[in-house]
């Protein structure tokens, strides 16, 4: 599903190389996890696959499927059915998050030459997906991530991803700020979405959101490089002794 | 204080020639005569006016009128229900108008209004002009006062069950219109008045709007389609006790458009708002919109929302004042002015003004310009929105608030809809 290949990445204004050769491979249906350290740059890999302004590619690949998501439009690559879910999501004043969805929506329906949604269809899809994440109506209304707290931004996201329903799922911390009860929530979207044709790639720093979205793989990335790959267990082993036995094992 | 003679040169150049209109009522006349007198005195405007800093009053003052391509059918309230008043290159028409009628409203043609021997507007024709001209000169609304033939009188004695439509259409490339509006809003009364259209290659447009106690007058334009329009307008509102003013403009596009509205807060608790939203795409777009509110009562409220959206050398100006006279205590006066660049090529002149002779006031005011957003650019394209999509939302997210000020929802999602419009022809 997902192929990146030796992806180095510096700084466009600046000259800071921030990915120093990333290998990944998430297969269909697989769930991977990714930890690391602050800085490292998993938050750059997500933007760099999504498409973000700033950042220049000077060596390697990234693909999900057989389409090259370098060649691509940020939202191209969403039609194609990528989608990240931001660390801090964006504060929209002005644009309802209602009119948001649906433009979205159906600027991807357009894309792939299906018909657009109907406002009343649409409305319909998305209550739906809102009540199971227990996101009530008024939010729905309300502009684009514009006071929302912190919990309900990462759930808005989780939102748009059930409605947009892609094949290709990043999401860059959405476990942090969640309470307890959020987590499970967002969770159990999560695993509901899951399945054989759809990928994930989740980055988190803590074990805990990995014992509700249990994953196939984690990797470990420091320093703009994966450094260690391995089973869940991987995890546990960063959650309980931190980073530093294992940048040790690894030098 | 004698004149600069450019000044006076430049006047008696435009002046030479024109003569006010024959055979209105001694009244008329005389107001009509007292205007020329006071214009000649003050001068036409010229560009070493503080008051014109940002704007070239020469597009205005040439003698010729300036040719100005026949734009498509301006859209106008389509979706309204309207009582429509036309006017084709300045004048009243009749055949395209409805009826003249409706409950609740006397309403009359100005060049009619102005033969009578008697009529109410004897004590409002030129007197909010004469009366708005304070610390500074507004010559074009003079110049409307003293040649303007035709428009419409209109008087509110109750709630008006439907909104007029001042719909101005063109068939002459080279068609002057110089209207003028006068408007009484009585005791309790409410009335909605809507313009829309091309008008005239040159228009210079003023209207008087008088709102008595409790009184509301809501008014809705917009200018839009006719690139090559040259507008100067006027509105002078006067507010009684508890009555309401609520002014919006949509401007698209159009070489030279100076909208001034001049508004005094007479009444204790009367409230004002005057907003608008004008966006321009070119070098020869420029659009300057110029307010100046008093508040001379106690406890009155006034806002001012202004947004311009300007790209490929447009240019926006915003001047506005709040002057708050001694003894008009628990003043709440607002104002803001932004702009939104859309590239780097755009410029917005803002000069926000505030004068204030009361101690118990509460004013502020801001002023900002900024590009878009790119981060939000970046969400919206991230979840599959096209780059000119993503960048229409942000815009008419940006526009919002002004929008906003427009107390009808229905007037509002058309005003909405034209800019969206306007948006996605302009790509
Ligand atoms: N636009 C930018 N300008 C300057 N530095 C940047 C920029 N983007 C990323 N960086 C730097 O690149 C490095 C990697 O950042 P990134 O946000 O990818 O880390 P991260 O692994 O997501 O960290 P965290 O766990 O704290 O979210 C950091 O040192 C960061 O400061
Ligand atoms: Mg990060």
């Amino acid at each position: 599903m997902l192929n990146i290949k030796g992806l180095k990445v510096k700084l466009e204004e600046e000259d800071k190389q921030i990915l120093k050769g990333v290998d990944l491979e998430v297969g269909a249906g697989q769930v991977h996890a990714i930890m690391g350290p602050n800085g490292s740059g998993k938050s750059t890999l997500s933007y760099v696959l999504s498409g973000r302004d700033g950042y220049e590619v000077t060596d390697g690949s990234a693909h999900m499927g057989d389409i090259d998501l370098l060649e691509l439009e940020p939202e191209e690559r969403a039609a194609a059915g990528l989608f990240l879910a931001f660390q801090y999501p964006v504060e929209i004043p002005g644009v309802g998050n209602m009119t948001f969805l649906r433009t979205a929506y159906n600027a991807q329906r357009k894309a792939r030459g299906e018909d657009e949604v109907s406002a009343a269809d649409f409305l319909k899809l998305v209550r739906e997906k809102a009540k199971d994440l227990k996101i009530d109506a008024e939010m729905l209304k309300r502009p684009v991530n514009v006071g929302f707290s912190g919990g309900e931004k990462k759930r808005n996201e989780i939102l748009q991803m059930a409605v947009l329903a892609p094949k290709m799922c990043i999401l860059d911390e959405t476990d942090s700020g969640l309470d307890v009860d959020a987590m499970k929530l967002v969770s159990d979207g999560v695993n509901a979405l899951r399945d054989e044709g759809r990928s994930f790639l989740v980055i988190t720093h803590y074990q805990r959101l990995l014992d509700h979205i249990v994953p196939d793989v984690v990797h470990i990335m420091a320093d703009g490089r994966i450094v260690k790959t391995g089973g869940p267990e991987l995890a546990l082993e960063v959650e309980k002794n931190g980073y530093a036995d294992l940048m040790d094992e690894v030098q | 204080m004698a004149l600069p003679k450019a000044k006076t040169d430049a006047t008696e150049a435009r002046l030479s020639g024109l003569s006010i209109p024959e055979g209105g009522a001694a009244w008329a006349r005389e107001a009509r005569q007292d205007a020329l007198n006071r214009l000649t005195g003050m001068g036409l405007p010229y560009r070493r006016d503080e008051y014109w800093r940002f704007t070239n009053p020469a597009e205005f003052l040439a003698r010729e009128t300036p040719r100005a391509e026949i734009a498509l059918d301006a859209p106008g309230f389509e979706e309204t229900d309207v009582l429509r008043v036309v006017f084709t290159d300045g004048v009243f028409d009749a055949e395209a108008s409805d009826d003249l009628s409706l409950e609740h409203l006397e309403i009359e043609r100005f060049s009619e209004a102005v033969t009578k021997d008697i009529h109410w507007i004897k004590g409002l024709l030129g007197v909010l002009e004469t009366a708005g001209q304070n610390r500074v000169d507004r010559p074009l609304a003079t110049f409307n006062t003293a040649f303007a033939e035709d428009g419409i009188v209109l008087r509110a004695t109750g709630k008006v069950s439907k909104p007029v439509h001042l719909d101005y259409r063109r068939s002459d490339d080279r068609a002057e219109a110089v209207l003028r509006h006068v408007v009484r809003v009585e005791n309790g009364a409410d009335l909605t008045l809507l313009e829309s259209g091309v008008g005239a290659a040159r228009l210079n447009t003023a209207m008087e709007v008088d709102i008595a106690d409790r009184g509301g007058f809501h008014h809705v334009r917009m200018q839009g389609r006719d690139h090559e329009r040259r507008a100067a307008t006027h509105v002078f509102a006067r507010l009684g006790e508890e009555s309401t003013f609520k002014s919006f403009t949509l401007s698209l596009n159009g070489m030279m458009t100076r909208n001034e509205v001049i508004v005094t807060l007479k009444g204790d608790d009367a409230v004002a708002h005057v907003a608008g939203a004008a966006l321009g795409d070119g070098r020869d777009f420029h659009h300057d919109d110029t307010v100046f509110i008093t508040h001379d009562a106690v406890n009155c409220e006034s806002r001012q929302v202004f947004k311009k959206v300007l790209r490929n050398g447009a240019t926006g100006v915003f001047q506005g004042k709040i002057l708050v006279e001694p003894g008009a205590q628990k003043t709440d006066g607002y104002q803001i002015s932004q702009s939104l660049l859309l590239d780097e090529d755009a410029n917005f002149l803002a000069k926000p003004e505030l004068e204030i002779y009361a101690d118990d006031v509460q004013c502020s005011h801001g002023s900002t310009s900024g590009a878009i957003d790119e981060t939000a650019l970046f969400y919206l394209k991230s979840r599959g929105i096209p780059e000119d999509k993503a960048q229409d939302l942000l815009v008419l997210a940006f526009v919002a608030e002004a929008l906003a000020e427009i107390e009808d929802e229905d007037l509002a999602e058309t005003l909405r809809l034209q800019l969206a419009g306007w948006l996605e022809r302009r790509r």
